[in-house]
């Protein structure tokens, strides 16, 4: 008991303050507010202080990242949105606490189901992120969204996000999920081959 | 097909009671059915006579077609073993079950739970008080008739979800807002908490008189919280002192209560995992790891092996970060302002980023799937965990230990503060770094083995003094026995799949009883689970750590000064999220 140990102690702490400035001076102006300065900032022998000052620098989100599903649609050649989708309703039902809601398209004329959805609905304040819709989705047609800036003023009128605003476009998911995006295009067109292939040989 | 389950048949209990003991002989179940009359001479003998000193878990499920309740408790041995599970069957009308406390006390608060949410009573129990809802609740919410406000259906999928799901906020949904049933008579205008407060404070009735101490101080009561107790969360401890001495102290909680295990009911097998990140939130990957582990043992089936590697992997981590948060926090507690628990917070960021890597969540991962793991991880995870145990962890928690082991104002706050002994830790259902650091080298890891922890080299860890720094010292050794651990999973992780058949949305999970239970960074984290071979578990009970080891907080902090009662619920590490359940 002779303080030996609180000094040793706070030499350590003393080693954490000098070191941050040493950093500092170190990396120079790179270290803050450049993509760089993040990143190494993110690396496992960073040293120093390695807080990221939100919201004017970002921290660089994984591809697995995942906040809020989105629904995904290819751009047809007049502009139209052609939504994955085809409300089978797998996702409405893996969601654990059931947050999406869909309308199946019935055909005016039979009355039968169109593989289209006439409305799609996820109440955003419930959804708790798991990420289950879009792993078990059978037409890679419900994505993860890396977007997190979502907060709005009423929760009353923004919070159940419909078909239109949960739609975005197949070039914005093979962006934010490039490695996902290049094996499930590389599955469909073996898939594609191999039904082709099929019917080659029983024609 | 893995084998089925063994529990509790290398001794045949049969032949030491013939006349009453009955196998459980319903297809899928294992252990012991015990007449209510006989309970607790069986209970007796267990303890005394075939070694199982620690009562683990002690919970009911409603049979409600049967018109039965059933009592389940899972006891252990601490020298090592597969737990053993025993049953009480009584009438669901009048459901009396006589009490275990006075044999094992760690019965206390798991009892209570089930009093409170199933309704069962506990004749001898010595204070038989509701403990997650509040005094004065109607109902008892875990029985199957029982039904939560915006109750929509018995089970999930709901079919207003699809194919016509107009979508309808729950709000919107009850004109009423929700559809809560009050007592007969009760008016939630006039009631105010203090009639719950007097049926606790009635409990300390007999010790209020009688100071003895020289200085002729009153007893009195007094809450800390809740809010405060160092904020792990809302939590509230009602400490009688007897001038700055604890007398005797009680916990109330339940404050963050959702009755985990009624949604998870509700829920289909598949759809639970991601509310377990939400138990323990520190520790979501463990958490997963347990349910995973109850659920296959039923399925039968088992994982490839790199998913069991990265399993392992997932769980030390997950150690690594839970404790890391609990000694730093402890500093917290001891006045050490901030500066410990963010540096211990800077080393758990960097786990955390992996988690996110390979989970895409940093803290409610939700990454376990039944028979494997949801993804491989992905590119340049594995050299930044390699990064991690083999430079950066090592060279910092060597760091910790100069900073906080040998620094006085640490020993004499924390040596011989809450201490628990050897006896009392089993007693107490103590489990984890507590039992750990009171000398009885209890892992399940080692007693028990699950996954593929037999493969690796590492150290039980165990200190004799069962106080507060003794707690530190094991989580801190450990961590360094994690990363023993991680380095062994680096170096033989082999390639391959990591998920056995396809990935499917709706297991089929065949009628039985399962106990599944890991060595969580907390203690033994337990999953009951119940099925009937339908797409949800019949019963889902959750055994949960720092809700059981909190029943040896009045043993601690008992006869110490009230300075340190904060100090000793630190080195409990609890998390609300899993007590409150
Ligand atoms: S699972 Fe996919 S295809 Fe089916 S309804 Fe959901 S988003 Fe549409
Ligand atoms: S992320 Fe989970 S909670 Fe959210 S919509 Fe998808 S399945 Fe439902």
């Amino acid at each position: 008991m002779n303080g030996l140990g609180i000094v040793r102690g706070l030499w350590v702490t003393f080693k954490h303050f000098i070191l941050t400035y040493i950093e500092d001076i170190r990396t120079g102006k790179r270290r803050y507010y450049s993509p760089e300065g993040i990143l190494a900032r993110t690396k496992g022998d960073v040293q120093g202080a390695f807080t990221i000052q939100y919201p004017e620098e970002k921290y660089p989100v994984p591809e697995e990242f995942r906040y809020i599903p989105f629904l995904v649609y290819e751009e047809g050649e007049n502009g139209q949105k052609n939504y994955r989708c085809t409300s089978c309703g797998i996702c409405a039902k893996v969601c654990p606490p059931q947050c999406i809601w869909i309308v199946r398209t019935n055909d005016l004329n039979t009355g039968k189901p169109i593989p289209a959805p006439a409305e799609f609905y996820i109440d955003v304040d419930i959804c708790m992120n798991c990420g289950l819709c879009a792993e078990y989705c059978p037409f890679d047609a419900i994505k993860m969204d890396h977007d997190y800036e979502i907060a709005s003023y009423n929760r009353f009128t923004d919070h159940i996000f419909n078909k239109e605003r949960l739609g975005k476009p197949l070039s914005y998911y093979a962006q934010i999920r490039p490695q996902n995006f290049a094996r499930e295009e590389a599955a469909r067109k073996a898939e594609m081959e191999a039904k082709a292939a099929r019917k080659a040989a029983t024609a | 097909m893995a084998e089925s389950p063994v529990v509790g048949t290398q001794l045949n209990l049969l032949d030491h009671f013939p006349e009453w003991l009955k196998k459980d002989e319903r297809p899928g179940f294992e252990g012991y059915i015990v007449p209510a009359e006989h309970l607790l001479e069986f209970a007796h003998a267990l303890r005394d006579r075939f070694g199982y000193d620690l009562l683990s878990s002690v919970t009911g499920v409603d049979y409600l077609p049967e018109g039965k309740m059933e009592v389940v408790y899972h006891a252990l041995q601490t020298t090592g073993g597969p737990v053993l599970n025993f049953k009480v069957q009584v009438d669901r009308q009048n459901p009396v079950v006589p009490s275990v406390v006075s044999i094992w006390p760690g019965a206390d608060f798991q009892e209570r739970e089930a009093w409170d949410l199933l309704g069962i009573r506990f004749e001898g129990h010595p204070d038989l008080r509701r403990i997650l809802m509040w005094e004065g609740f109607a109902g008892h919410p875990l029985r199957k008739d029982w039904k939560e406000p915006y109750f929509e259906e018995e089970a999930k999928p709901y079919k207003s979800r699809w194919p016509e799901g107009h979508v309808q906020r729950a709000e919107d949904r009850h004109p009423l807002h929700d559809n809560v049933d009050y007592p007969a008579g009760f008016d939630p205008d006039s009631w105010s908490p203090e009639t719950a407060d007097d049926v606790l404070y009635k409990t300390y009735q007999s010790i209020m008189e009688g100071s003895d101490s020289e200085l002729h101080t009153d007893r009195m009561i007094v809450n800390l919280g809740p809010q405060h107790p160092s904020t792990h969360g809302v939590f509230r401890m009602v400490v009688v002192l007897d001038g700055e001495t604890v007398v005797d102290v009680k916990p109330v909680f339940g404050y963050l209560h959702r009755n985990h295990e009624k949604i998870g009911e509700r829920c289909t097998w598949l759809q639970i995992m991601p509310f377990t990140d939400r138990l323990d939130y520190i520790s979501s990957m463990s958490n997963n790891f347990g349910y995973a582990l109850a659920v296959e043992r039923l399925m039968g089936i088992k994982p490839p092996e790199r998913a069991e590697y990265i399993r392992v992997m997932m769980a030390e981590l997950t150690r690594i970060v839970s404790h890391l948060i609990s000694i730093g926090f402890l500093l917290n507690d001891l006045g050490a302002y901030f500066t410990p628990s963010l540096y211990a917070l800077e080393e758990r960021e960097l786990i955390l980023d992996i988690f996110e890597a390979v989970s895409g969540s940093r803290m409610m991962c939700n990454y376990f799937r039944f028979g494997g793991v949801a993804r491989d991880l992905p590119e340049g995870v594995l050299d930044k965990v390699k990064e991690l145990v083999f430079e950066r962890l090592p060279r910092k928690i060597d760091e910790f230990d100069r900073y906080l082991t040998r620094n006085e104002i640490v020993r004499v706050r924390t040596e011989g503060v809450g201490v628990l002994t050897a006896e009392q830790a089993i007693a107490l259902s103590a489990t984890g770094p507590i039992l750990r650091a009171s000398g009885v080298p209890y892992d399940i890891r080692r007693a028990d083995p699950y996954s593929i922890y037999d493969r690796f080299d590492f150290d039980v860890v165990v200190r004799y003094h069962g106080d507060v720094y003794d707690r530190y010292l094991v989580r801190l050794e450990e961590i360094r026995q994690s990363i023993r651990i991680l380095q062994q999973v680096v170096r033989d992780i082999p390639e391959g799949p990591v998920q056995t058949g396809k990935p499917q949305w709706q297991v089929r999970v065949p009628a039985g009883e399962s106990y599944g239970r890991v060595e969580g960074p907390k203690g033994e984290l337990g999953y009951y689970i119940v099925s009937n071979g339908k797409p949800n578990p019949w019963r889902y009970h959750v055994r949960a750590p720092s809700f059981v080891n909190l029943t040896s907080l009045a043993q601690m902090a008992r006869g110490g000064k009230v300075a340190d009662i904060v100090v000793i619920l630190g080195s409990i590490d609890i998390v609300l999220g899993e007590v409150d359940r």
